[in-house]
This record gives C-alpha cells, sequence and structure tokens, in this order.
C-alpha cells in the first residue's frame, strides 16, 4: 500500500490545465508542419501556417493557443495498491482544474444546469472525470481540456451488425463531412466501435488520448485507421474547412467486444489544437 | 492567393458591395462581441420589444468569448467561435441593421438568405488561431451584459484584423466553394 496525498493531485492537475493550454504537443506541432508539404490548396497551406504560427506564439507568450479553453476532461489510471489521503479524491481534482484556470487565466466555460440557468460556475468545475483501477501504486493522469466546436460535431449510430466495416467507413466519413469546418479541422478522428452505446462514446473520447504517431495495436485497427485517415482527406473540407487534402491528422479506432446484435459506433472529434498534459505519480 | 482587401468599420454600402465570397480582407475599426448567452438576450429584449444595449446599424459583431486577460496584456485570447449556433437569432439581428458577423463554421439557410435580403456580409476567422488574432485587437471596453462573463458584449478596436469573405451579399459560401474543389470521394 502506497500513500498519496490528493494535495499532489490538486497542485499537478492545476499545472497540466495550464500547460495545456498554453504549450501544443510537439508531436501535433510537427505534424501540422509536415501537412504543409502535401497540402495540395494554397488556401489550405496559408491556415496550416497561420496555425502553426498561433501555437508558437502561444507558446512564447505563454498565453491560451486558444479562446476555448474547454471543459476539462480528467482521466485517472489509479493503481490498486495506492490509497489517497488527505481529503476526497473528486474535490482534490476539482480544486486543481479551478485553481489552474482561475490562476492561468483560463476561460471559464462550465455552467451549472444545461437547460434552466445555463449559469456558469466561474471556475470551470465541476470537471468530467474518467477513473479506471489498474494493477501497481502508481497513478497516471491525463488533462484533458475540450472545446466545444469539435465536441458538438461529435455522433453516435447504432449500426447494424449487416452494416459490417462499410457501415462503419460511410458513417465515418459523413460525421467528418457533415461537420466540415466547424470542429477546426485539421482535425484528429476519434472511432469507437463494439461495447454498448455508452461504452463507444467511452472509447471514441479515449481514442483521441492517444500521442501522435501511436496507432491500435492489433494490425486490422491499425490498417483500418490508415485507410479510415487517407478517406477522411478526399473529404475536401481541409484546414479550417477552407477547403484541402489536410481534413485530419489521425484517425485512432478503438473498439470492444459488443453484443450478437449490436454494432455500436461512435466519432468522436477532436480540433486541431489537440491539447492534453499528462503525469504520473 | 488573392490581394488582401484592408476595410474600415462601420461598413458601408459601398464597401460591401465590393466584398466577395473567398476575399482575404483586414478590418480596421470597432467590432463588437457577442456569442450564445448575449445573442439570446437581444433576442429576447428584441421580443418584448427593447432597445438592443448598443447602436447595431452598420456594424460587425464577433462571435467570441475571450479568456481573461493577463496583467501586460490588452485582451485575452480571442479566436471565433462556431457561428451556427448563432443563425437563430442572427435573421433579427441583421433586420436590426448588422451588416457584418465574425465568426467560423457553416451557417444556415435562413442565414444566407437574410445576407442575401439585408446585404450583409459573414467575415470567416481562423478557428483556434487565437493568440494571432489577439494582436490585431488594440482597446477592449465592456459594453452590456457583464455578469455574462465571457459571454458579455464588449467592444474592441481592432487594426487590420485577418478574415476572409464566407458569405457575400449574393449569398456566396466560401466553404461550400472550397471545399466542392477538393472533394475526391463519390457521393
Amino acid at each position: 500500500m502506497r500513500e498519496i496525498d490528493v494535495k499532489e493531485l490538486t497542485e499537478r492537475v492545476a499545472k497540466g490545465c495550464i500547460d495545456a493550454c498554453y504549450y501544443l504537443p510537439e508531436g501535433v506541432l510537427s505534424r501540422l508542419e509536415k501537412a504543409m508539404d502535401s497540402e495540395e490548396s494554397p488556401l489550405g497551406c496559408q491556415v496550416l501556417r497561420t496555425i502553426v504560427d498561433n501555437a508558437k506564439l502561444a507558446k512564447k507568450k505563454s498565453v491560451p493557443l486558444c479562446q476555448d479553453t474547454g471543459l476539462t476532461v480528467v482521466y485517472l489510471e489509479i493503481g490498486q495498491d495506492v490509497h489517497f489521503i488527505g481529503g476526497d479524491l473528486y474535490t482534490a481534482i476539482n480544486e486543481g482544474v479551478a485553481r489552474g484556470y482561475v490562476d492561468g487565466y483560463l476561460r471559464k466555460s462550465s455552467v451549472d444546469d444545461p437547460v434552466f440557468d445555463r449559469k456558469n460556475t466561474g471556475n470551470n468545475t465541476p470537471a468530467i472525470i474518467h477513473c479506471k483501477i489498474v494493477p501497481g501504486d502508481k497513478v497516471h493522469v491525463i488533462v484533458f481540456p475540450k472545446g466545444c466546436g469539435s465536441e458538438n460535431m461529435g455522433q453516435l449510430r447504432m449500426l447494424k451488425p449487416a452494416d459490417g466495416l462499410d457501415g462503419i467507413i460511410k458513417f465515418v466519413l459523413e460525421a467528418v463531412s457533415s461537420a466540415g469546418p466547424n470542429p477546426c479541422p485539421p482535425v484528429t478522428v476519434g472511432v469507437g466501435i463494439g461495447g454498448n452505446l455508452e461504452k463507444s462514446a467511452d472509447l471514441a473520447k479515449f481514442a483521441l488520448l492517444r500521442n501522435i504517431g501511436e496507432h491500435n495495436a492489433n494490425p486490422k485497427y491499425a490498417e483500418l485507421e490508415d485507410r479510415l485517415l487517407e478517406l477522411v482527406n478526399k473529404t475536401g473540407v481541409g484546414p479550417a474547412g477552407l477547403g484541402g487534402t489536410t481534413t485530419a491528422i489521425a484517425v485512432n479506432v478503438e473498439y470492444a467486444p459488443t453484443h450478437i446484435g449490436s454494432l455500436p459506433c461512435t466519432v468522436i472529434l477532436n480540433c486541431h489544437a489537440a491539447r492534453r498534459a499528462e503525469f504520473t505519480i | 492567393m488573392s490581394e488582401i482587401k484592408k476595410i474600415t468599420t462601420p461598413l458601408t454600402e459601398e464597401t460591401l458591395k465590393g466584398l466577395h465570397a473567398g476575399d482575404f480582407v483586414q478590418i480596421t475599426g470597432p467590432i463588437y462581441t457577442a456569442r450564445d448567452a448575449a445573442h439570446k438576450r437581444m433576442y429576447e429584449a428584441l421580443g418584448k420589444g427593447e432597445k438592443l444595449p448598443f447602436d447595431v446599424r452598420n456594424q460587425v459583431i464577433y462571435y467570441v468569448g475571450p479568456t481573461p486577460t493577463k496583467p501586460g496584456e490588452i485582451v485575452g485570447s480571442a479566436g471565433p467561435t462556431t457561428s451556427g449556433r448563432m443563425d437563430k437569432y442572427t435573421p433579427a439581428m441583421l433586420e436590426q441593421g448588422i451588416k457584418g458577423m465574425i465568426g467560423k463554421g457553416l451557417r444556415g439557410k435562413e442565414v444566407i438568405d437574410a445576407c442575401k435580403k439585408h446585404g450583409a456580409v459573414y467575415f470567416v476567422a481562423i478557428g483556434g488561431a487565437a493568440a494571432v488574432i489577439s494582436q490585431s485587437i488594440r482597446s477592449e471596453e465592456m459594453i452590456a451584459y457583464e455578469d455574462l462573463g465571457p459571454e458579455a458584449i464588449r467592444k474592441y478596436e481592432v487594426v487590420d484584423f485577418p478574415a476572409i469573405v464566407g458569405i457575400d451579399i449574393e449569398g456566396n459560401d466560401t466553404y461550400k466553394i472550397e471545399m466542392a474543389k477538393y472533394r475526391k470521394l463519390e457521393d
């Protein structure tokens, strides 16, 4: 049994929120820069240049690269031999989010009630917290601020098993095409296949957490990712949706066993500002 | 790459006539920020026969909710938000005399029709380029609805704010035109 004081989580989460919103991961930046070599649209190239310049300027000035600093999604992998002390885990994480968004001059984008009042909570809490128990005595955390421009373009469809691979491909292309410029392309496409309704959404979001260049470990799904990326880049959407051949920088597929009568499929998009920060305690 | 057209706000009929879908523009002058909650409030005010909180005639609305201003900065990061969420309110705003909107993303038919009817233009700014865009904002002033925080109405004085004409007064839609050029899938 290893004791971890939740106050450490508060501090690290606060810093993670700020770092994620100011500093675009290097892998994402270099992928966007590389995309300029293959982009066929001159306007698309100009958009990519602006996006890259923006990320560099934000880093230099230590300011948010996008004004939508998102709802804060926090993924925790908690070793089963960890014992949290010093307070309530979820309160500590939300305290970290509040501190990060206030101290880091990040935008507070959370409203308390979705329908009736829509009053801003003032500190971007509550975070959306996902916990997974794993072997070991460490805690791994990913802070994932997610803007609504891309989140609003997500889609879930309960396909039929008979729809199969073709149905999945058609659905993904429809989702990306109909989203057009709204999710701020070049996007990362997260695809969750299988499980049940909520599991497929979980998988699609989880797929977005991968670092650039990582593929599904199953060769069949890795191949599907390549095929989908090629097709998505033929939709014409392009950088900022102003036309071009760089609509996505990655398509990440996650899958899970499902019911004999089901083929759930969810597509969640992430904008070109594929922000994240991670740490291990 | 087409030449950049420098334009000033408030917009004149002559300026609007000279703008075509796909044109690069640099906007100089005052623009007013408003997004979801401010639009809802203005729309409801109009419904009750009340006046809008500023004289909107010939003005430009920027769909943005900036981050808070860091000490030493003029403004926070202030890039465009998705315009389609304002579609419901836009015909009423254009009816009141707004002549320009800045945002990102697709607009509905009701907005394209209203642009044609009222001779208004939709400008597209690059989503997620907030740090770069903020450099063109030279001052900010609170105008109304301060309680809405990032969604309050602010007046920005901008110099050479970079944008592209997304929908012109004839209803031509840059997104549709440009995306179709590069589509290589069979429908």
